[in-house]
């Protein structure tokens, strides 16, 4: 059934895989119209699809979406860390919510199954990095359920198909951004994050492994609070499944994550696309319900 | 002049868990050094941030591995190994502060181009900078030479090739650097292990075919079956003419002086090392699977298998607890 609530007009900037996949997501969600995708380059492979898929989209840039920032109320920014912080620029003076899926951080942090109610009022939302999207919440559960936490670390494995130019072009950021959130979010005074991408064809599934130190009373405490987290992450990532429940592994507490994808735009196996870009639609869909309440 | 770089203080420390001492790098740097090594690479197994609960946690941290040993060498030249994704800018920072000369900056064999910053700005500060090729079984010659030729566009002074699994045979070995040779004219190296074997034949092979750095470890000290045996290594060389700036004498002294304080074992090519290479899995996995397959009560080669099957890379040691598990609970 249509929702009766006016869809907010929407835009994504960056024709990369995380920005096509985006542009699937979008299209199904019944409260965004998806008005525009924006590129850098007219024979993007991405751009060609949207256009196929009857979008209209152009190669200018952000000049593009300047000229046409009246038309909009929320853009996607899929392009880089660096592009974001000038893109930043245009969105603040056209009053846009920015939902920024690049390392940038220069809004607040968002993990949707964390903190989705705190960030109603901002206007420039970071999404992490798709290996924070998944294990954050694993560190926030840990973190909820341990008497204290000392240290955390997270490593993630991705296909090598799946890793787009800009991650690839600033893996550093990714890093830095993953661990400062993970501080964020669990309290623990040392964070490591790792990044794997892995060569094999066809592509190997999205994993995410959380290693942490400090002291719990009961496993099995740690285990339900874990599981219900997973079981709230599930809601808007329905790929999100735990494949090692938390265990004892070498003085620390393991346990790991995989992330099927919907298989939008890249295969199954690339569900760091999805885990970003569920968060990503969750964060629009969250703000259109709140701006049509305080519309009401 | 074929360059040798002795990565015993670096991947030898997969043999010990990562607990190499600062006297034990002290020592061998000092002996290694006199016995007229070219590049001597100091680390944690997996390079400059490495330590980790994934991996395993270095006994002293990256910097004072890398003050002891620059103190130790008076000659040759000292390098590190980093991985973008494991390692940080920060970790490039302090080498270069410490007075690392050669930095290796590595990648999987198709990802190239995540090296590129890292490689450029090295660079740019005045360091002799190698360019990586991991687990390079894992990509055709073609492919293989188009990501070689990248890391050369970057400014890789050299583009080095590890068998990470030591999976490959000789005429592997050929075509790769062949078809390379075909991309670009940028130095060549080789990197072996010795699961199948195959390493000083390798290494012999990458030297015929024009590859002009070697890397090898004493006694073999590295992950898995171990690397090339440096000793064996310098004694076919020098046989064959190609000459080194150290001599089979000048090893034979150093393999036995280190012994006193390495506790490297006889290079031994074990049941589990050959199921590594066999099927394509890195070489430094062999401590991991032995212990999950432990801790799970499953069998060691079948867990060998179904990973194989999952094409894993190095750094991904969290898939073999998980694997494990899955076994045991499936059987």
């Amino acid at each position: 059934m249509e929702s009766v609530i006016p869809r907010k007009r929407a835009a994504i900037i960056g024709s990369g895989s995380i920005g096509i996949d985006l542009m699937y997501k979008a299209m199904r969600s019944h409260h965004l119209d998806l008005r525009m995708v924006i590129g850098r380059s007219s024979n993007s492979e991405g751009l060609a699809r949207a256009r196929e898929l009857g979008i209209a989209t152009s190669s200018d840039g952000i000049e593009f979406l300047a000229q046409h920032a009246t038309e909009l109320d929320i853009v996607f920014d899929a392009t880089s860390a660096q592009s974001h912080r000038m893109n930043d620029q245009v969105f603040r003076r056209a009053n846009l919510l920015a939902i920024d899926m690049t390392p940038a951080k220069l809004g607040a942090i968002c993990v949707p199954s964390i903190n989705l109610d705190s960030i109603a009022s901002e206007r420039n939302v970071n999404l992490v990095t798709c290996g924070g999207q998944a294990s954050i919440p694993l560190a926030y559960a840990i973190a909820q359920s341990f008497e204290s936490l000392e240290y955390i670390e997270v490593a993630s494995t991705i296909a090598s198909d799946s890793a787009g130019l800009a991650t690839r072009e600033n893996i550093n950021q990714y890093i830095l951004t993953t661990e400062q959130a993970l501080r964020h979010f669990s309290g623990a005074g040392l964070t490591k994050a790792v990044l794997n991408i892995n060569p094999a064809k066809p592509g190997i599934d999205m994993q995410t492994t959380v290693f942490a130190k400090g002291r719990y009373e009961c496993i099995e405490k740690v285990r339900a609070t874990v599981r219900q987290m997973v079981a709230r992450v599930q809601q808007y990532v329905p790929g999100y499944q735990m494949v090692l429940e938390p265990i004892e592994s070498k003085g620390h507490l393991a346990m790991s994550v995989t992330v099927r994808g919907s298989g939008d735009y890249l295969p199954a196996y690339a569900g760091n696309l999805d885990i970003i870009n569920c968060a990503a639609i969750a964060v629009a869909e969250f703000h259109s319900a709140c701006w049509e309440r305080s519309a009401a | 002049m074929i360059t040798i770089t002795d990565c015993t203080l670096r991947d030898g420390n997969h043999a010990v868990r990562h607990q190499l001492s600062k006297e034990q790098i002290r020592l061998y740097a000092e002996q290694a050094d006199a016995a007229g090594i070219d590049v001597i690479e100091v680390g944690h197994g997996n390079g400059l941030g490495g330590s980790s609960a994934l991996l395993g946690l270095s006994n002293i941290d990256d910097r004072e591995m890398l003050e002891t040993a620059r103190s130790a060498i008076q000659h040759g030249r000292l390098g590190i190994h980093f991985i973008p994704g494991l390692g940080k800018s920060t970790d490039l920072e302090m080498a270069i502060e410490v007075g690392v000369d050669i930095f290796r900056i590595a990648s999987h064999c198709t990802e190239a181009n995540i090296t590129a910053p890292y490689i450029e700005s090295v660079k740019n500060q005045g360091k002799t900078v190698y360019g990586v090729l991991m687990m390079s079984h894992m990509a055709e010659p073609d492919l293989l030479a188009e990501q070689a030729s990248l890391m050369a566009s970057y400014g890789a002074d050299a583009v080095i090739l590890m068998d990470s699994a030591g999976y490959l045979t000789p005429d592997d070995v050929r075509w790769r650097i062949q078809a390379i040779q075909e991309l670009t004219d940028t130095k060549l190296g080789f990197h072996a292990h010795n699961n199948l074997g195959m390493a000083v034949a390798n290494s012999l092979a990458a030297v015929e075919e024009g590859a002009q750095l070697l890397d090898a470890c004493i006694k073999g000290f590295g992950a898995g079956a171990g690397n090339t045996q440096l000793e064996t290594l310098i004694a076919v060389l020098n046989r064959l003419g190609y000459r080194t700036q150290c001599s089979f004498e000048s090893i034979a002294r150093l393999a036995r002086t280190s012994e006193q304080y390495l506790d490297c074992l006889t290079p031994h090519i074990g049941a589990a090392n050959i199921a590594s290479g066999i099927y394509g899995l890195f070489s430094g996995f062999a401590p991991h699977i032995r212990r999950a397959a432990e801790q799970f009560s499953v069998d060691e080669y079948q867990l060998y298998q179904l990973l194989g099957q999952r094409k894993l890379v190095a750094g991904q040691e969290d898939i073999i607890v998980e694997t494990a598990a899955r076994l045991s609970t499936a059987s």
